[in-house]
């Protein structure tokens, strides 16, 4: 027998477990979506059928909008959390720490009790119009079911995944080269854009990328309070392998999904390496 | 307490002539205790840069700087010596305008600039992290201040390469990462980005301190030949004093959030004010003395009274302090003014210098020669070891 070294023989059992775990169903995967339509096996002969249906049916507009929404989504939390970040690093001072905790406590919450918490918020006669109309006398139409309130969503329940990257980020930025900065004469814009910034930017990349990542895969958001309005990729997705039970379908869109998420994240670590911000390199 | 008694008890020997003026052609400092009695003289003497008016900064109820007058002048290198949590890197953050003064005046020029942020004073700081621009390279570091006035690239450029020139920072680095150069490599850099700057006043924050000890002594010397050619006024603050007496027209010795003294280091050696001064500069023999009724002093520890060096008018107790080269050993206890017997403990080579500790009784005495001058003794033989009146001094306890 091949004597292993010691590091390897202990990594054998995580080795063993990665790859039963993890590399089998992602083969599995790959392997179905070649597989021709509606088997349920891999026995079958190699085909790309499932590939061109996905273009010739509406699978890639979800894909799109999928897409669409998930980069609309990153950068409606850019915007909302890069100051919040910044406030809870220099800002807040002694009220960071129960800052914090508020946007942490909604994360023990499940996901679809949240959702539905705000459909409950925004519904028709539910608890923002309801109470509208019952002080006011108003009747406002429901922004539910609308892309708006699909957004609103996916901001909400994403938002820690930005907040607290971009929050070690900038706290990150050693104290020191921002009064270097000021110093130097820099404005505080100046010392925003020259330092901070870019100092914060490997926080801000990996808020990005964790936030596109999970927004690419949302499904309940689009459920709950798009009101099927809109349908996302991942949705397509459920229905190939559940209802129209057509699994070689189903795991093309997984693939063609994984290809691209998986490219764009790989572009973007390959534009913005991290290491070479934090000047390790 | 002693301190009220004897309240100003220096040496006059070593002290220099006070018309003399310094290479710079500006007349050099005046004793310390002149200054703090003029403090708040309207007619400021010609050449001060930046005075400092009973600044102090409170941290809660904690006065780091407390009431600190001085006066720099125009192109002086003066270092701010004292230990750590002085309040050294206070006093000087509140100068560069990073901290506020709780109270006191900041004044520049004739002009008084604690409301002045620090992005609109002339000044610029030297940090000890040194504080570069982590993401960008040596050039774009160098040129920072120029970038953030607008001066276009190649001037820039110029301007660069010319202040690495001064720093002998080779030409090929201008375009290298900060993060691949070495230690005292960086250090440079971040002269020439604070020099780029042009500032009126340049200070520094134990920009040294992280370096091994060699590259330190270069730097320091290299730091000094760098104020002779900028003829730019230099503040900087260091623990080491003897880092401050390499480099510095004056030194002001920082103790508590006070000024202790304010001197040449030509001053601050040979009359330190004080025993704290004194025990700061390095190995040196302090004796607890009492002044008797015919001017003698008596030490408890030693059987014999001392002849006193020229004391103030109603001294009567303090610190006699004894430099390590002004102590002999002598063949007959008539070759000085005062001997006392003792064991030789231990020797310790210095370089060029050789130390020996002696014992006598309780007290532990040093000594230092040149090392061609070297005592030939055994160890526990005893000697004879003395001093001359003149050589020592008598400072309060405080």
């Amino acid at each position: 027998m091949m004597r292993l070294r010691p590091g390897t023989r202990a990594a054998l059992p995580v080795i063993a477990f990665l790859l039963i775990g993890f590399a089998a169903p992602l083969l599995a995967v790959i392997g179905f979506s070649f597989m021709p339509p509606r088997t349920f096996g891999l026995s079958g002969e190699p085909t790309l059928a499932n590939y061109t249906t996905i273009f010739e049916s509406t699978a890639y507009i979800s894909l799109l909008w999928s897409l669409g929404l998930a980069v609309a989504t990153v950068l409606i939390l850019v915007v909302i959390s890069y100051p919040v970040a910044y406030g809870l690093v220099r800002v807040f001072g002694r009220w960071s720490a129960p800052l914090t905790l508020v946007f942490v406590i909604p994360l023990f919450v499940s996901e679809n009790v949240r959702l539905y918490g705000w459909l409950l918020f925004l519904i028709k006669n539910g608890v923002l119009l309801g109470g509208i109309k019952a002080l006011f006398g108003l009747e406002l139409e429901s922004m539910l079911f609308t892309l708006p309130a699909i957004l609103l969503g996916m901001v909400y329940v994403y938002l820690p995944f930005m907040l607290f990257p971009l929050t070690l980020g900038i706290a990150m930025v050693p104290n020191e080269t921002r009064e270097a900065a000021l110093d130097l004469g820099a404005t505080r814009w100046q010392v925003f854009r020259e330092v901070e910034l870019p100092l914060s930017l490997p926080g801000l990349v990996i808020g990005c990328l964790l936030t596109f990542v999970l927004a690419v895969g949302a499904i309940a958001e689009f459920k709950v309070l798009g009101g099927q309005q809109v349908i996302p990729i991942a949705h397509d997705i459920e229905i190939a392998f559940t209802y129209a039970q057509n699994w070689p379908l189903g795991a093309a869109l997984s693939v063609l999904l994984m290809l691209v998420v998986g490219t764009l994240v790989l572009l973007a670590l390959r534009r913005f390496d991290l290491d070479t911000f934090l000047g390790r390199r | 307490m002693l301190r009220t008694e004897l309240g100003c008890c220096r040496v006059q020997r070593f002290k220099l002539p006070k018309s003399k003026t310094s290479d710079l052609g500006v007349p050099l400092p005046r004793f310390a205790g002149e200054e703090q009695t003029n403090r708040f003289e309207m007619n400021k003497p010609a050449g001060v840069i930046l005075s400092l008016r009973g600044l102090t900064k409170i941290f809660a109820g904690y006065a780091a700087v407390n009431a600190i007058d001085l006066e720099i002048l125009e192109g002086e290198l003066f270092t701010i010596v004292g230990p750590s949590g002085s309040g050294k890197s206070t006093l000087l953050r509140m100068l560069a305008g990073m901290e506020e003064p709780t109270s006191g005046d900041i004044i520049l020029r004739g002009e008084r600039i604690n409301d002045i942020p620090a992005n609109r004073r002339p000044t610029c700081m030297v940090f000890q992290s040194l504080a570069l621009f982590p993401h960008k390279d040596v050039g774009a570091n160098i040129e920072f201040s120029l970038k953030i006035r607008g001066v276009e690239a190649g001037k820039r450029r110029e301007k660069a390469l010319e202040l690495m020139r001064l720093l002998r920072l080779p030409e090929t680095y201008y375009g290298r990462p900060v993060t691949k150069i070495s230690g005292g490599e960086r250090q440079r850099v971040a002269l020439a980005r604070a020099l780029a700057f042009d500032p009126d006043i340049l200070f520094f924050d134990e920009p040294l301190s992280a370096l091994d000890y060699k590259l330190r002594k270069t730097l320091e010397k290299e730091l000094k030949d760098i104020h002779r050619e900028t003829k730019k006024t230099f503040v900087y603050i260091t623990h080491s004093l003897e880092e401050a007496m390499v480099m510095s027209d004056r030194i002001g010795v920082m103790r508590d959030g006070k000024l202790v003294q304010i001197g040449t280091p030509q001053e601050i050696y040979s009359a330190p004010s004080s025993k704290f001064v004194s025990e700061f500069i390095g190995d040196v023999n302090v004796l607890p003395v009492t002044v008797n009724g015919s001017g003698r002093l008596k030490c408890e520890h030693l059987p014999a009274e001392l002849i006193a060096p020229a004391l103030a008018e109603g001294s009567a107790a303090g610190y006699l302090v004894v430099r390590p080269e002004f102590l002999r050993f002598l063949d007959a206890p008539g070759d000085a003014d005062n001997h006392v017997i003792g064991r030789l403990y231990n020797e310790y080579a210095l370089g060029s210098r050789i130390q020996y500790q002696v014992r006598v009784g309780e007290l532990v005495f040093v000594l230092e020669k040149l090392r061609h001058e070297a005592f030939e003794g055994r160890l526990d033989q005893e000697v004879l070891i003395g001093w001359d009146a003149a050589d020592s001094i008598v400072v309060p306890d405080v």
